[in-house]
């Protein structure tokens, strides 16, 4: 039988299966971070059941770290004690953690490709919906639950049900400067925030195969905002010499015997999936959300549509939009550039070279997140972090920052912000703030005119 | 986890389509080591305005609305898989959620904590809206066992799907570490012929 690049992946994960209920699925690795796993390692402790395969686990503290001053303790106390547990946890279960003052520290979704913990062929979960994130490598990844995190702590197991499968195939050559970010809004723009839900998506085509490894990240973490529990690229050249070599990557003969064994993973020709959608590359512009959910982007050259629906208008309404507005020269205080989306050194680089020489504009307050430690002692070594000092941008430490605004960096009570992160959800960067999801080009460009442009006008 | 069979309730209705997991508990209620006290900040910046006070037209807050089960508009759930969402509805009292669709992680996640997600038709779902807010004291009847969810005191029910090992694990009040760790055998062998 033909089988997807998914299908191979699953079955070859399968511990038992039933005819009538969920598969026991075996998972390689499990990502923790503070604010997901307490309450599962309570669990545990309350019911007197050991960690599993402490090996196969990974910790790092993210979401609540600040972002400035990190050799100090963190000043808000539950933001404090929740960090604390996550030490005190691992250390009583023999966990390794990248905790704050460690030289891979780092957001859950940056670290783990950039240790080469994330591979090829592998069942990977986190307690985080983006996780989704390392199915660029050709992984299973998704995000879970605490119930399921504590599942997998206790058997390194979970029970499951086969997912739907889906393709969305992007033929074609991508105009000049579109980025990766712009591909995902533009596909989510067009499915929806609900028609991935039940599936696992295969990205493939022309423009996949020609993105970079960075960039397939950002395609495949944004996966969970059309619904779908992860999304996939099939590996490649391009994928097993972005492994190699890096810290946790297997090493000589064992990673040959690896590459061999990956390389019979992409989809077999043939294979069928229950849902396809493709796209022309071509038709794909600078993208911009204008709602308060990620399926709500257009073209930056487009207008706001006109759709009569109560939610769509209640959206509208809390962004301060109107129907059939154009965004173009719309002002904007605040700009980020961070998150497990887009906080890799390829979209600094991208931010920095459109920055170079000029000033960001002076309404403006931009806020530069690196995704990790490691990534921000690169942003210093290719001398990035100068062009953004001398263009007015701050230059934060790692951390998940103001994509959710759990720690100090919020977004002030009705101001816009033109975000490089994944959710314009109501309040998502502070409560009353308004996102507006888009690539690091268009927020470093947004920084610098203080006012929405058309980068190609 | 509680077992659940049946549930008679009046309902609170949510007409408002794609409510994400932000909105149910926002992130920086999220800083908790335990699963307790969710319930009080559960659609936290929907039931209060920005200077702290009740929002009297949110449907939580309208005293008209009351019971043990929440119907909402379409996709509900989405986003974030913190299943805080889950704690914060159970923690407030909810025990069924009913909506047309249901986003996958939230869905899970309130498996796995007693809450039980029932997916309706598009058109019952319009039903339930108009008949909860014709008269608010209607009360539904939920039947696990049956898989029915019906409008009491009228002849109008739907049934309902729910994989036949989630409903066992509801009715039983079992979650899926039993079924797992009792595992652990097969789990064994399958690392040694695989590793």
């Amino acid at each position: 039988m033909k089988k997807t690049l998914f299908d191979k992946v699953w079955d070859l994960h399968v511990v038992e299966r039933s005819d009538n209920g969920p598969d026991i699925l075996y998972i390689d690795k499990h990502l923790i971070h503070e604010v997901t796993s307490p309450q599962a390692f309570n669990e545990l402790e309350e019911r007197g059941i050991p960690v599993f395969r402490p090996d196969q686990i990974v910790a790092t503290a993210d979401h609540n770290v600040p972002t400035q001053n990190q050799h100090l303790p963190i000043k808000d106390a539950l933001s404090r004690k929740q960090v604390n547990q996550l030490t005190i946890n691992c250390k009583k279960n023999g966990i390794t953690l990248y905790g704050l003052g460690h030289e891979y520290q780092g957001i859950v979704h940056v670290i783990g490709p950039e240790l080469g913990i994330t591979q090829p062929g592998m069942t990977m979960v986190c307690g985080d919906s983006h996780t989704s994130t390392h199915g660029a490598f050709g992984s299973i990844a998704f995000g879970i639950g605490t119930s399921q995190v504590a599942q997998v702590f206790a058997s390194q197991c979970l029970l499951l049900s086969k997912p739907k499968s889906m393709r969305i195939t992007v033929n074609g050559t991508l105009k000049k400067d579109i980025q990766p970010k712009d591909v995902i809004l533009y596909i989510i723009s067009k499915l929806g925030t609900d028609s991935g839900t039940g599936y696992f998506v295969e990205y493939a085509g022309d423009v996949f195969e020609a993105m970079s490894m960075e960039g397939r990240m950002t395609v495949c973490n944004m996966s969970i905002e059309m619904g779908a529990r992860g999304g996939m690229i099939a590996p490649d050249q391009k994928t097993f010499d972005y492994v190699q070599g890096r810290e946790f990557a297997p090493k000589g003969a064992d990673f040959d015997k690896k590459v061999a064994y990956w390389k019979t993973l992409p989809t077999d020709e043939g294979a069928s999936f229950d849902a396809e959608f493709k796209f022309d590359a071509a038709d794909i512009g600078h993208m911009i959300t204008y709602g308060t959910n990620p399926g709500m982007g257009m073209k930056v050259t487009e207008k706001i549509p006109s759709l009569k629906n109560d939610s769509f208008e209640k959206s509208l309404k809390y962004m301060g939009f109107n129907k059939g507005e154009s965004l173009i020269n719309k002002p904007i205080n605040y700009v980020f550039i961070g998150s497990c989306t887009n906080s890799r050194i390829e979209d600094f680089r991208i931010a920095a070279a459109y920055i170079n020489g000029k000033q960001k504009a002076k309404n403006v307050h931009a806020l530069i997140v690196p995704g990790s430690q490691q990534v921000d002692a690169q942003i210093r070594r290719e001398g990035l972090d100068k062009v953004f000092e001398e263009a007015g941008f701050e230059l934060r430490q790692a951390g998940c920052s103001a994509c959710l605004a759990m720690n100090d960096d919020k977004i002030p009570q009705g101001e816009y912000c033109v975000s490089t992160s994944n959710r314009n959800f109501e309040g998502r960067q502070g409560p009353g703030a308004r996102t507006l999801l888009a690539s690091p080009l268009m927020a470093a460009a947004t920084a610098v005119a203080g006012k929405i442009i058309d980068l190609n006008a | 986890m509680e077992a659940f069979k049946k549930l008679s309730s009046t309902a609170v209705p949510i007409q408002i389509e794609n409510i994400d997991t932000d909105q149910i508990i926002p992130a920086r209620f999220l800083k908790a080591t335990d699963r307790k006290g969710f319930g009080d900040n559960v659609f936290r910046d929907w039931r209060y305005h920005k200077d702290g006070t009740e929002n009297q037209e949110f449907p939580l807050n309208d005293t008209t609305y009351s019971g043990q089960i929440l119907i909402a508009g379409n996709n509900f759930g989405c986003g974030s898989s913190r299943e805080h969402a889950a704690w914060a509805l159970t923690g407030y009292g909810f025990k069924v959620i009913i909506s047309s669709f249901f986003a996958d992680i939230f869905k899970g996640n309130a498996l796995n904590n007693g809450l039980l997600p029932i997916q309706v038709s598009e058109a019952f779902l319009k039903v339930l809206f108009e008949t909860i807010q014709k008269n608010p004291e209607t009360h539904l009847l939920v039947d696990l066992e049956n898989q029915t969810l019906s409008i009491e005191g009228s002849d109008r029910y739907e049934t309902f799907e729910i994989s036949a090992y989630k409903k066992q694990c509801m009715i039983n009040g079992y979650d899926d570490i039993d079924y797992l760790v009792n595992n652990r055998d097969k789990i064994i062998a399958f690392e040694k012929k695989n590793s």
